[in-house]
């Protein structure tokens, strides 16, 4: 209650509230558009939001990102195209409902499932928050430097079939943030004799241009295939109520979001993945799974929807970002000299709080743009994809120019355009490549760091969290090599 | 049977999913970074009297033999995953991105010379011609796109790209105008 007035008073500024409703009322949008996505949006934006103070910078991403999932719902339910890669499994139930004339309670159970599971996981936030305040200072070098370690494992190990180039992609971002003037020693780090490379590659560039520009190079390059959306019509308060009526299944999947989303590296598929499975398990109705069960339909977008509020956790306590959106908003706050990590949490808890409010905010936002445009939005989703591929071009000019105005900065994010628009075509991984960028410079300074107090390597189990995080790490890889035997000795049965 | 055949358990370990470019795509990120390992002593300089965790050169290594390794071991996992055919068309499909790259540094050289608004309108309606959309209205959006987006970036959000050197040329109450909002 003490830092609730102060967090208000940061949230009720005029700018921030714009910031709130244009970022959810744009991540909608963004989200219902096939091909574009939130990685794309905040890539773009990213630079853009450095003029302004961190909380309204954050205010427009979280937009973005929070309400993206609510819009994407709505391709993959009409169209049976996911308007975000994490809405795919909505697709399974969303679609055929639509097909059996039921578009409207189909979108209906998404809205609501979205919301609930975005406002469960914003309360476990606010009831552990306390918990929060008491371990995170707990957390010190070699304790961040395990959690970023941990986060790089799992998401090399949760690209499963892709393990090997998900590592060598992290392995190339770890890389790239060395380049340049290394900052203690003072000695060059792959610049070969460039001045340019002298001041390292910059991680805003590479975003946008594995994110931004390579999306505009496929969506140029590619063909128009044109889906007629199906018409909707009538209301969908009574399938928003529906909801109620599997409250366990929409409980239950919200939960897994919070728990997945708060490990870094793993977010928003796997939940997903397990909160169907779990609805699938228990539900009274099995064979309807696939063929527009209501249950299948909330559990997927439930558990998508809680992820963002818990993947502030490692990043607003430890510094920590779980994944490449978060990794993004962490240039927000380096941009304005916040720190995030412990020390965020016991000074400017105000702040922190300020920022659930405002993702509390953005999805009743969200929710109440979707109620009233969605006959709209659809004509929204039926824009060319090339068409797209043009203003994502356009756009991404303002993220990379607007930056240093540097022609330099434009030709390192070409290259990584086209190296991104040919890793998504060979379906590599490209998260790794900005999670081995940001993770790796944190491993770095806080290895080095935590080394000089450190006599011998066992010296990382003689403190609990860090004992844990050495037994989470092993455990992990035994787990995930026993897995891949396992199932080599199954298939070769 | 005990030595790598189509069964055995080690080629079964290495198979995955593979689509078509995947073995060029494995070879040259392996010949990269081999070119990176060679390079690692002359592009990284060891600190004297500065402890192994805190040597500049620890991470690039960590990066740079990381890297090699599991390029490696992404290129034995290509090679025994079966082959997708389609090798050349889809390096046709890669080098097709250079050209929307062409547009783009385009776009980025002569924004600073033409300015902002009138390349932003050019380079929309040119992409979107180039798009195949060659009718009137398709070409007004286009234009009305590049307006909203020099509109909503340089004169809402106050964006940080300088004005173009054509707008010299304009009257001197127009050109501030240009300048600031265009």
């Amino acid at each position: 209650m003490d830092y609730l007035l102060p967090a208000l008073d940061l949230l009720l500024q005029p700018a921030v509230l714009v910031a709130l409703l244009v970022g959810s009322v744009g991540g909608v949008v963004i989200g219902a558009i096939p091909g574009v996505g939130p990685a794309v949006a905040i890539a773009i934006l990213l630079p853009t939001t450095f003029v302004f103070e961190p909380l309204v910078g954050l205010s427009l991403l979280l937009g973005i990102y929070g309400s993206s999932m609510y819009g994407g719902a709505i391709p993959a339910i009409l169209m049976n195209t996911p308007g975000t890669a994490v809405n795919a499994l909505t697709t399974y139930d969303g679609f055929p409902l639509t097909q059996k004339g039921e578009a409207q309670r189909a979108l209906g159970l998404a809205y609501s499932a979205s919301f609930f599971g975005a406002i469960v996981s914003i309360v476990c936030l606010v009831v552990l928050m306390p918990v929060l305040t008491k371990v995170a200072p707990m957390f010190g070098s070699r304790e961040i430097f395990l959690a970023a370690l941990f986060g790089i494992i799992i998401m090399i190990l949760s690209h499963r079939g892709q393990v090997f180039s998900a590592a060598m992609m992290t392995c190339f971002g770890i890389l790239l943030n060395t380049v340049g003037m290394e900052p203690i020693n003072y000695t060059q780090r792959f610049t070969f004799g460039q001045s340019w490379l002298s001041s390292g590659v910059n991680l805003v560039v590479v975003v946008l241009g594995l994110f931004a520009l390579s999306q505009a190079f496929l969506l140029l390059s590619g063909t128009d295939k044109h889906v007629e959306p199906q018409k909707v019509s009538g209301s969908v308060f009574g399938a928003m109520r529906e909801v109620w009526q599997h409250k366990r299944v929409a409980g239950v999947s919200s939960g897994l979001g919070v728990g997945i989303g708060i490990v870094p590296g793993v977010g928003e598929f796997v939940s997903q993945f397990l909160a169907y499975s779990y609805a699938l398990k228990t539900s009274k109705t099995p064979d309807q799974f696939g063929n527009g069960s209501p249950e299948g339909l909330i559990a997927s977008e439930a558990a998508n929807n809680s992820v963002p509020a818990a993947a502030l956790i490692p990043l607003l306590a430890l510094g920590v970002p779980g994944e490449s959106l978060t990794a993004m908003m962490l240039a927000v706050f380096y941009v304005h000299n916040v720190v995030p990590g412990p020390q965020l949490l016991t000074e400017r808890m105000d702040f922190v709080i300020a920022l659930y409010i405002a993702l509390l905010v953005l999805n009743v936002f969200a929710l109440a743009f979707l109620l009233v445009s969605t006959k709209a939005l659809i004509r929204v989703i039926s824009v060319p994809n090339r068409i797209l591929g043009m203003l994502v071009l356009m756009l991404s000019f303002v993220g990379v120019y607007s930056l240093r105005n540097s022609i330099t900065d434009c030709l390192i994010a070409t290259a990584f355009g086209v190296f991104g628009a040919i890793l998504k075509r060979l379906n590599v991984p490209i998260v790794p490549i900005i999670l081995g960028m940001v993770l790796g410079g944190i491993m770095e300074a806080k290895f080095r760091s935590a080394m000089t107090r450190i006599q011998s390597p066992l010296d990382f189990l003689d403190r609990p969290i860090s004992a844990i995080l050495v037994v989470a790490i092993l455990a992990v890889l035994a787990a995930s090599l026993r897995s891949a035997l396992k199932r080599n000795g199954a298939d070769a049965d | 049977m005990a030595t790598i055949g189509e069964s055995s358990g080690f080629v079964k370990f290495f198979r995955r999913e593979r689509r078509c470019g995947d073995f060029v795509f494995a070879t040259a990120m392996l010949a990269f970074s081999l070119f990176l390992v060679v390079s690692f002593p002359s592009q990284t300089a060891t600190a004297r009297g500065t402890a192994w965790a805190a040597q500049p050169t620890l991470w690039p290594a960590i990066g740079v033999f990381g890297m090699a390794a599991f390029a490696a071991l992404n290129l034995l996992s290509s090679v025994l995953s079966p082959r997708v055919p389609g090798r050349w068309q889809e390096l046709r499909v890669w080098l097709g991105f250079l050209e929307y790259a062409g547009w783009f540094l385009l776009y980025v050289l002569l924004v600073p010379q033409l300015g902002y608004l009138p390349m932003s309108i050019l380079i929309a309606v040119a992409l979107t011609w180039r798009s195949g959309y060659r009718s009137l209205p398709m070409t007004l959006v286009a234009v009305l796109a590049g307006v909203g987006i020099v509109v909503l970036f340089k004169a809402g959000l106050r964006v940080n790209v300088p004005g173009g050197a054509v707008y010299d040329l304009l009257p001197a109450g127009l050109r501030n105008i240009f300048i600031v909002y265009f």
